[in-house]
């Protein structure tokens, strides 16, 4: 009985950590980061609104590479080859639209809000 | 060996367009016949046999990618050494290859190594322009220029003469535009109309460069956005061919004195335009990939605007 009980206390202290842990703002937080599939030579989605703060992850699930570039050239992937990913926190808020800088005619746009 | 002799006058037909998208190759061997460049069936002796005793051939190859193992040939580097074997096998060595990019997959050195040992060891004097795929490094082109931008301007346009032919090759893959297609850009427009000031009306001029200069299908970018401001500067020559690459597929056109054409890849072949969600590489059924790594040729005549065609494909003998 006892052994149980100090078990059960371990495992609430754990929860009660990594509850603490998940709290805690960094980029990790789920509610902070999205994702942009690259499949098929477009962006999905291709039009994404997120808060500022947030890390969009950026994958590319071609069997050609592709290439991130901000319109505005705020932000540049390097060459991402199949299953390679680029991250960037947008910390502005406004709207950021981006093409594929090997296949141009692929955009998407990044709109941040407060 | 498929033949399309068209007839008629006004140029390739539709059929005859759709009939040479289903191919797919390795090469093309291009002879020089009384000033106009006629392509040779790169593989068949018969046809090289008809290189005529006054002339000179050259030799396109694109799209090599090596670096590129994904499903649709997990072998690019294979496929270019077959390649090269069936060049070296040529009765008439050509006088000079071109390469109209994508010589490499990501722009690795070591990819771009791999390629030099197998098309450098043809022994052929080679003129690179380069692919999207050669731009890639963290420099964003130093990579392809260090190696091939010698006697080049710009980003690795160049010109040269040839036994009375004007060579241009143009580079359409940099500064590329959110929305657009290939550029070439207002600075190598105008290094074009300087470089083509002193070449005669009577020369023949053959220009090439990795993305299509005429809009082939914009929707998935083949296409280069101010290709027309370059062709307008060639209306004046009496025979003009613009080789291209980049969509691994034969597509051609003839548009009043300019002939275009497009190479295959060594590497994979594309989709026709519109048949697949996007132009990715297309996987085939195993032991279908040679068949599809064909080679073409397509015969200019002066003063015709038809083109012989004749499609051929590795799988044959």
């Amino acid at each position: 009985m006892l052994r149980k009980q100090v078990t059960r206390r371990q495992l609430a202290a754990f929860c009660a950590a990594l509850g603490l842990a998940l709290a805690l703002p960094g980029p990790l937080r789920a509610e902070d980061a999205a994702r942009v599939k690259i499949d098929n030579f477009a962006f999905t989605p291709q039009d994404l609104t997120v808060k500022v703060g947030t890390t969009v992850t950026f994958e590319n699930d071609d069997d050609i590479p592709h290439l991130v570039v901000a319109t505005d050239n705020s932000f540049r992937s390097k060459a991402l080859d199949t299953g390679d990913t680029y991250a960037f926190t947008f910390t502005k808020p406004g709207e950021f639209p981006y093409f594929c800088g090997l296949h141009p005619h692929m955009q998407g746009k990044v709109t941040v809000t407060q | 060996m498929t033949s399309h002799d068209d007839s008629d006058d006004n140029g390739i037909t539709r059929r005859h367009a759709l009939e040479c998208m289903i191919w797919a190759g390795t090469g093309v061997l291009w002879t020089i016949s009384a000033g106009v460049p006629v392509s040779l069936n790169m593989l068949g002796e018969a046809r090289a046999a008809q290189v005529p005793s006054k002339g000179f051939t050259f030799l396109q190859i694109s799209d090599s990618h090596i670096g590129f193992d994904k499903a649709a040939n997990p072998h690019a580097i294979d496929t270019l050494k077959e390649a090269m074997a069936k060049i070296h096998a040529l009765p008439v060595k050509p006088s000079f290859m071109i390469h109209t990019g994508d010589i490499t997959h990501l722009s690795r050195a070591d990819q771009f190594d791999a390629a030099d040992q197998l098309i450098g060891r043809a022994g052929f004097d080679v003129h690179y322009v380069p692919g999207e795929h050669d731009v890639i490094d963290e420099g964003n082109g130093r990579a392809y220029l260090d190696r091939y931008g010698k006697n080049t301007k710009g980003e690795g346009w160049f010109s040269f003469d040839q036994e009375g032919v004007h060579f241009v090759g143009l580079v359409n893959v940099v500064n590329l535009k959110a929305g657009g297609l290939g550029n070439l850009g207002a600075e190598q427009l105008a290094w074009l109309a300087d470089d083509l000031k002193a070449v005669r009306n009577s020369t023949p001029v053959v220009v090439f460069a990795h993305i299509p200069l005429w809009a082939i299908y914009p929707e998935w970018g083949w296409g280069t956005d101010d290709a027309a401001q370059a062709l307008a500067m060639l209306k004046r020559f009496g025979s003009v061919t613009v080789l291209n690459g980049h969509i691994h597929q034969i597509m051609q056109k003839v548009e009043g004195n300019i002939t275009f054409h497009t190479a295959r890849s060594t590497a994979f072949p594309q989709p026709a335009p519109g048949t697949a969600p996007s132009p990715g590489p297309m996987t085939v059924p195993p032991g279908q990939l040679r068949s599809l790594l064909g080679i073409t040729d397509v015969a200019v005549k002066r003063g015709k605007a038809n083109l012989a065609i004749i499609d051929s494909t590795l799988a044959e003998k």
